[in-house]
């Protein structure tokens, strides 16, 4: 495959081919609707041949996230993917992970639950991905890709992410971007780091005492409360970190905008289509999109309820992030949801219909 | 120019394949391109849906309320999906899948036998690029030759001798489509 | 007087590994872990592997392995050890990497885990304690909880009607194609001990090799939780478990592989 190869891709595929091209030194994970491509693609590119990387299909959710866990701790670039029922089986290993302080990456192709519910897209996991999601006070950096593009980009922006907090990153898509094709540029190759380089980089990686440096531990445990109150205050430290320096939002058509729609992942791209629908009828309306779901863009939502008359929360979910827009509006102008359930994705119409009942 | 088309019909009629040609011919040509599956148990037998979009800027939704076209290969397909054709937009239907033909004095409405034409040619399994055919014939949304580019680009090496074949079913499509 | 100004006037016949750091474990007395730490330490050092190593601890009474062992520990969640144990071993091939875990930790809530990580004959050696109870959370029943043994949750005893039989994990190690060897052993005497040393040192150079996956088996004591005096725990070990949990190899395919 030439360096920055532009072709027809799936968001599935797009994520394998960019673990590849940036990389990513080992993928670990279990097949499930809407996000099997992952793995297919991984297993039908064979780059332990080529860059070296491991791929492994593993027993269970709950073993892929477990290696996760391994690999991260030697300072790898590791990742596994899952949709929706999976992810729910690896939050013990997320909160692990984010208790041992581990970079990898997860990526949650969303379909319509709760339960086994529908392989059809969904957004339905905001609450788990962004509000911690297993045990414990933590938060993963969430990164919400609208375009097959993207899932290609965030790949390796996940990891630098996750490398430069040692915090687990989550791709959250949706069975729609998983699945639909669209045009992407690949990434150039980016050689995986040497055993050497990783060592370097990585000074806390138990990756045997080269050197005869001083043991490494990789752990979540500490039962003295004192000490476990202190590390929490660093992880929370850290976590503030990150809300200040990596918000990630874009707008689209606001500037005059009397409404504004906030939408993520494929309802943003709905938002859109919708957006220049009710401009041809009069309503003038634009679109915030959230690009990292946590920190979520809550100075911009505050501005935002500054110079507009109302919100619409656009979700494919019972209302999940509007809880997020109301904390940042705190009741200044009306804040709205709407989104369809079970696997349905909204249609441009209905959107515009709901803009035009909500306010 | 944006082309909003909708293919639907059975699963195994190369429904899918068929959009994911248009998409890549269209990619070859430098458009913007999605293709958004109805994905799942659907595709072994059930009905199965693609939406595609070519167009000369970025995409918004890949998922839309209405269509330009609407290329229908059942019954079931057209009954849900003729209501959605944009007024003035064009349905394209295959006869031997459709007992009740659509009915919109607001659209165009052309029929192709393409069934009937890929059982005559022997060649069954050219059936969705006959119908690809008639589509190209009405709306030439793509050129023949970058179609027939994307499907040197996507079929395996091992069944490019089947090109010619694909290529005599499109010609066969613009042939025999016909407004109703 | 320092310990070095003590060995200073004496001759040195016998000194602990030097992996084996000075903190003092939290293990009850008599408990066959400290005496399987030495082992694990001891045969490290002798193959020269301490900057190569990389160990998984359990939860369980383990977990705080990583405390005395002076290698680069992981510390696993409940029962996930050996998938721990597989990423890293299939990331660092050079690596000796094992896990140590206990009957609750291996098989009972990570019988997937350790299944499936031995038949996909992963170059790692799994340390397994069976002491027939879970020893840390108190002493409640285990899957290898002997039948009549009482425990806080059987308290009159492992009935199978109410509980099930005792499970064998070892044996259904040893059917496992991914496996290369598959051992029993016991550490409660000095040439038990002796034994059990020799199976490590052979599954971890197996584990070097390339040959597949190793299972280490040690058919421990937990007097506190069996409520017996280390010295009785023995006897009890050697008349009851022995007798369901033979000793000795159950699987060496070392030559084949």
């Amino acid at each position: 495959m030439a360096d920055q190869e532009i072709t027809l891709m799936k968001g599935n595929e797009a994520i394998a081919h960019a673990a590849i091209r940036c990389g990513c030194d080992g993928y670990f994970g279990y097949p499930i609707t809407p996000q099997s491509e992952v793995l297919e693609t991984l297993a039908a590119e064979k780059p332990w041949e080529t860059t070296g990387m491991v791929v492994l299909q593993a027993e269970s959710e709950v073993s892929s996230i477990n290696m996760v866990y391994g690999g991260a701790s030697t300072g790898k670039k590791v990742m596994t993917s899952s949709s929706s029922p999976g992810i729910s089986l690896m939050q013990e290993g997320i909160s692990y992970m984010a208790g041992a302080e581990l970079p990898a990456l997860i990526v949650d192709v969303m379909r319509g639950g709760p339960g086994l519910g529908t392989i059809q897209p969904s957004q339905s996991d905001y609450f788990q991905a962004c509000k911690g999601g297993g045990h414990g006070d933590y938060h993963l950096i969430v990164l919400a890709p609208a375009s097959v593009q993207e899932m290609a980009d965030f790949v390796d922006l996940a990891f630098t992410l996750a490398f430069r907090y040692r915090n687990p990153a989550m791709i959250l898509a949706d069975g729609a971007i998983g699945q639909m094709m669209e045009k992407v540029v690949l990434p150039p190759f980016k050689p995986r780091r040497t055993e050497e380089e990783i060592i370097k980089e990585c000074p806390w990686a138990t990756t045997g005492r080269v050197g005869g440096r001083k043991p490494n531990i990789i752990t979540s445990l500490e039962l003295r409360s004192e000490e476990m109150e202190v590390i929490n205050l660093r992880i929370q430290a850290k976590y503030r970190e990150i809300e200040e320096k990596e918000v990630r939002f874009e707008e689209f058509m606001l500037d005059d905008a009397d409404y504004a729609i906030v939408a993520f992942g494929s309802a943003a791209r709905i938002a859109k289509k919708s957006i220049e629908i009710a401009r041809s009828q009069g309503i003038k309306v634009g679109l915030l999109r959230p690009i990292t779901l946590w920190p979520f863009p809550t100075k911009e939502v505050q501005k935002l309820a500054e110079r507009v008359k109302g919100i619409l929360s656009l979700e494919i979910n019972a209302g999940q992030m509007v809880e997020d827009i109301r904390l940042a509006v705190e009741g200044k102008v009306p804040v709205r949801h709407f989104g369809r359930l079970g696997g349905i994705i909204p249609d441009p119409d209905e959107v515009v219909d709901a803009l035009k009942r909500s306010f | 120019m944006t082309e909003e088309i909708i293919i639907a019909g059975f699963g195994g009629q190369g429904v899918l394949s068929m959009g994911k040609i248009l998409a890549y011919a269209g990619l070859m040509e430098g458009k913007e391109v999605t293709w958004m599956p109805a994905y799942g148990p659907e595709q072994r037998g059930g009905t199965a849906n693609v939406t595609v979009i070519v167009s000369d800027d970025p995409v918004s939704s890949p998922i839309l309320s209405s269509y330009d076209t609407a290329i229908v290969l059942n019954q079931p397909s057209l009954e849900k999906f003729e209501p959605k054709v944009k007024p003035g937009g064009t349905i394209i239907y295959d006869g031997y899948g459709i007992s009740e033909p659509p009915t919109r004095p607001d659209i165009n409405i052309y029929r192709i036998d393409a069934m009937d034409a890929a059982a005559e040619m022997n060649l069954i399994k050219t059936f969705n690029m006959i119908v690809l055919g008639g589509l190209l014939k009405i709306h030439p949304v793509v050129k023949i030759e970058s179609v027939l580019a994307a499907l040197r680009k996507t079929l395996p090496e091992r069944h490019h001798h089947l090109i010619p074949k694909n290529e005599e079913a499109i010609r066969k499509g613009m042939e025999i489509i016909k407004k109703l | 007087m320092t310990r070095e100004e003590i060995i200073e006037k004496g001759q040195v016949v016998y000194h602990k590994p030097t992996l084996l750091n000075d903190t003092p474990m939290h293990y009850c007395p008599g408990c066959s872990h400290g005496v399987v730490h030495k082992l694990v330490s001891e045969v490290i050092e002798e193959m020269e592997m301490t900057e190569k190593t990389i160990a998984i601890s359990p939860v369980g009474c383990a977990v705080f392995a990583y405390k005395y062992i002076d290698v680069d520990w992981q510390e696993a969640a409940h029962g996930r050890a050996p998938a721990l144990a597989s990423a890293t071993k299939r990331l660092w091939p050079d690596r000796l990497v094992f896990t140590y875990q206990g009957d609750g930790d291996l098989a009972c809530i990570g019988t997937a885990e350790t299944i499936h990580a031995l038949n996909r004959a992963e170059n790692i050696t799994i340390i397994f304690i069976n002491n027939a109870i879970y020893g840390m959370t108190g002493g409640q029943m285990a899957p290898t909880t002997l039948l009549g043994m009482k425990t806080a949750t059987c308290p009159y005893g492992r009935e199978v009607s109410l509980h099930g039989y005792p499970l064998k994990v070892t044996e259904i190690a040893a059917t496992l194609d991914g496996t290369c060897y598959v051992t029993r052993q016991a550490v409660h005497t000095v040439a038990a001990i002796n034994r059990a040393k020799k199976a490590i040192r052979k599954a971890f150079e197996y584990s070097m090799q390339g040959k597949g996956s190793n299972l280490v088996e040690i058919v421990s004591t937990c007097n506190s939780g069996w409520k017996m005096s280390p010295e009785k725990a023995n006897k009890w070990m050697e008349e009851n478990m022995f007798e369901f949990y033979h000793l000795g190899d159950l699987k060496d395919a070392g030559a084949d592989k």
